[in-house]
């Protein structure tokens, strides 16, 4: 798992919204992995400090969490950027091209699957399956999944977010 | 009152294709025509034909619509909903129609051969709204067994239908429900519904999430009372936010209406269920991983016994099933087990639901009986392999299955038919492949898969799947030797023997049966240093034929290396020292000169 240099910039707000998760999952079986998601959510990714965070808040061991954040692809220790490019690497994407799809953002974004550009105006990730296999191959940017992706087109969606 | 229904396809798929605009140009287009007493624009779940998706059917008479643009909508609500005019170039094509020309949804090819027990309600009805669930007969089984039956004759129900689990394994679920049924009322128990669709290009749990939630809670509550345990989990994968979203308003919509919570149907049993996020690990899947994970805890398995029907989830006893297994559960009760068990072959009853992908015409959800042969499912309700391509094989279960090449077209599917063939059911993704995928890369694919998703506890999978993986790069790098196959052979069974889940024990099928049935072009890649189906880039070479080339300069201009050579209007020729094989060369002929070999 990629750690980042990154400095963590949390904000005293964030820091409230997330006692209030833990808080709202106190006494709760096995609650660990929720709080982590909704952490995540609230600092976009899951740095040592906001790990401490938890540890603090609900008195797990900060090993058993590290644990579970690098256990997981979901958890991610490095920050996303401003906006997040996923290319789906599932079969039916796969079999349909997705490996020069993943070539092409690498080439138009100047950076490797994983990593996030300097400006961190992008980050490049790849996943399993967004279950849109109807389309494939698939890439998503911010949520937007792009269907039936050629690497032509690749050039022209990302010009869309520059 | 309604007179007219439009329904809108809103899962993953056609939402992809923004079939959320469509809707909205709908409902603000009937405004328009004050028609909004009338017709009744509703958000479905998936209705099996992604490829041509958004799809939108107009009830009466089940007109089916493809490709649907905010502008094509507003199009059918001028024409057909307001002036009664069916407007044809909209409609289904020819390649899903049949031969009478008939185009309604229930006639065409891709729907008429399939059975739709599990998905039965699935781009019927407005799954964000329990009162539709309910309107086709939802809640009615678990109505019956809490008011006419005991625990055990649901059980007996179950067993006699014959139903398997539709994960993969085909554990018979009657049978998992007995394990668990002892001690009722005594100890605490739970009931897990997996919903952790892992295997990537399979979508067939998130289609019943998306277009019929209700049907798994329900199940689950039967479930709940059969072995006597009033709480239940799904686990789902947090990648499907449109299943998790509606899965919350389908348990809340459940608790209002009294259905899941106290005292159900007045009859003193009580059930709630909660929701757990995956949190993308594949070995989740496994049973007893899964629960792990539930526990907040890394996803690991652990040795079986303890079977989870005895010690499972916070060590109670416990029963998971999957969501294709839960969905068939509430029918089964309502018609009856005989009704179920009338399909089918003699060991696999039922329907099963794939996900149809890859280079097939018609990719998208389908559900058939069992003992359905392949041919039919790619030939007939596919379409056939998409552009004329020729068949090659059918890939079922994903990383741990395998693949079915060309000389079982015919085989009836079932659990036995496909294991007898080095295959496995799988939870139902099928990939068609044709003669442009290379079955060694594929291997390699599952293999990368595998490696990345291998959870480290067992030493023979950690690093016997890296070591074949090793191998096999090697081999589509052009630097494999014949005895990499034995040796590829030797760890497979090694780690076959050596792992102790489903994860690590199955890792190694695509190899195997890939070379079972695809040994030749393992043997092209290591001997002739060739990559039959032209996809192994190392082995690739870009050739220009002199008789064919113009010398127009074009190819020479486009390649990034500057690896070809020439003079105008003479025939070039490619340094393949230099040449990184982008194909960008022949992208750019117009001559059609260029060749890859």
């Amino acid at each position: 798992m990629k750690v980042s240099n990154v400095p963590f910039k949390g904000t005293r707000e964030q820091e409230v919204r997330l006692n209030k998760v833990i808080e709202s999952h106190k006494d709760e079986k096995g609650a660990l992995m929720p709080i982590m998601q909704e952490a995540q959510e609230i600092y976009g990714y899951l740095p040592y400090e906001v790990q401490k965070m938890i540890s603090d808040g609900t008195g797990i061991p900060i090993e058993k969490i590290y644990g579970v954040a690098t256990f997981y692809a979901q958890f991610t220790m490095s920050p996303k950027g401003e906006n997040e490019v996923s290319v789906c690497l599932g079969t039916a994407c796969y079999v349909k091209g997705a490996a020069a799809i993943l070539d092409a953002l690498e080439e138009e974004l100047g950076i490797k699957d994983g990593e996030c550009t300097s400006d961190r105006k992008f980050s490049l990730d790849t996943c399993r399956c967004v279950g849109a296999c109807g389309l494939a191959p698939v890439f998503i940017v911010n949520g937007e999944v792009y269907g039936k992706a050629t690497p032509d087109k690749v050039h022209e969606i990302i010009q869309k977010y520059r | 009152m309604f007179h007219t229904y439009v329904l809108v396809c809103g899962g993953t798929g056609c939402d992809s294709n923004h079939s959320g605009e469509v809707i909205e140009t709908f409902k603000s287009k009937i405004k328009e025509a004050g028609l909004e007493d009338e017709v009744q624009v509703v958000a479905t779940g998936c209705q099996g034909l992604c490829a041509k998706g958004p799809i939108v059917v107009v009830h009466p008479g089940a007109v089916y619509y493809q490709e649907i643009t905010p502008a094509k909508a507003a199009v059918i609500v001028d024409e057909h909903i307001v002036k009664g005019r069916v407007v044809d170039k909209y409609r289904l094509t020819e390649e899903t129609a049949d031969e009478s020309g008939s185009l309604s949804i229930n006639d065409s090819n891709f729907y008429k051969q399939q059975v739709r027990i599990a998905l039965r309600n699935c781009g019927l009805i407005n799954p964000e709204d329990i009162r539709e669930y309910i309107g086709t007969g939802g809640y009615e089984a678990l109505g019956k067994v809490l008011t006419e039956m005991t625990p055990d004759e649901v059980i007996q129900v179950i067993l006699d239908s014959g139903l398997r689990g539709r994960g993969g394994a085909g554990f018979p679920t009657g049978k998992k429900w007995k394990f668990a049924s002892g001690n009722r009322g005594k100890v605490q128990k739970y009931v897990c519904c997996n919903a952790d669709e892992g295997d990537p290009g399979a979508f067939m749990d998130r289609s019943v999430l998306e277009g019929d939630p209700h049907s798994v809670l329900e199940a689950m509550a039967i479930a709940g009372y059969a072995i006597g345990a009033d709480q239940g989990y799904i686990y789902v994968r947090a990648e499907y936010p449109i299943a998790v979203k509606r899965l919350k308003i389908a348990i809340k919509q459940a608790e209002e209406y009294g259905l899941l919570g106290d005292n159900i149907f007045d009859s003193g049993f009580n059930f709630r269920i909660e929701l757990r996020l995956g949190a993308g690990a594949f070995v989740c899947g496994e049973e007893t991983a899964l629960m792990t994970s539930i526990e907040g805890n890394r996803g690991e398995p652990h040795p079986r016994p303890p079977f989870p029907a005895v010690k499972g989830l916070f060590q109670s006893p416990t029963i998971l099933n999957n969501v294709e297994t839960y969905a068939n559960i509430p029918e089964i009760i309502n018609k009856g087990a005989e009704w179920f068990s009338s399909m089918g072959t003699e060991t696999s009853k039922g329907t099963k639901v794939f996900a149809l992908g890859g280079k097939v015409n018609n990719t998208g959800l389908v559900e058939i009986p069992m003992g359905t042969t392949l041919r039919e499912v790619i030939e007939d309700i596919g379409g056939g392999v998409a552009n004329g391509k020729k068949f090659k094989a059918a890939q079922t279960g994903g990383p741990s299955g395998g693949c079915i090449p060309y000389t079982y077209y015919d085989i009836p599917i079932d659990y036995e038919n496909l294991k007898s063939i080095g295959c496995m059911m799988g939870s139902g993704g099928l990939i068609v492949m044709d003669e442009d995928t290379c079955m060694v890369d594929i291997a390699k694919f599952f293999l990368e898969f595998t490696v990345s998703e291998s959870c480290g506890k067992c030493t023979a999978c950690r690093i016997g799947t890296r070591r074949m993986l090793e191998i096999l790069t090697k081999i589509t790098e052009g630097k494999g030797e014949m005895e990499d196959l034995d040796k590829l052979e030797y760890l497979a069974k090694y780690v076959q023997a050596n792992s102790l889940c489903g994860l690590g024990q199955t890792a190694p099928n695509p190899v195997l049966s890939t070379l079972r049935y695809f040994r030749d072009e393992y043997v092209a890649h290591i001997k002739e240093k060739r990559c039959p189906a032209g996809v192994c880039k190392a082995l690739l070479r870009y050739e220009i034929d002199p008789d064919k080339c113009k010398g127009c300069t074009l190819c020479a201009r486009n390649c990034p290396v500057n690896a070809i050579s020439g003079e105008v209007k003479k025939p070039h020729v490619i340094n393949t020292a230099v040449c990184i094989k982008c194909g960008a060369c022949m992208d750019n002929c117009r001559f059609g000169a260029i060749t890859r070999k």
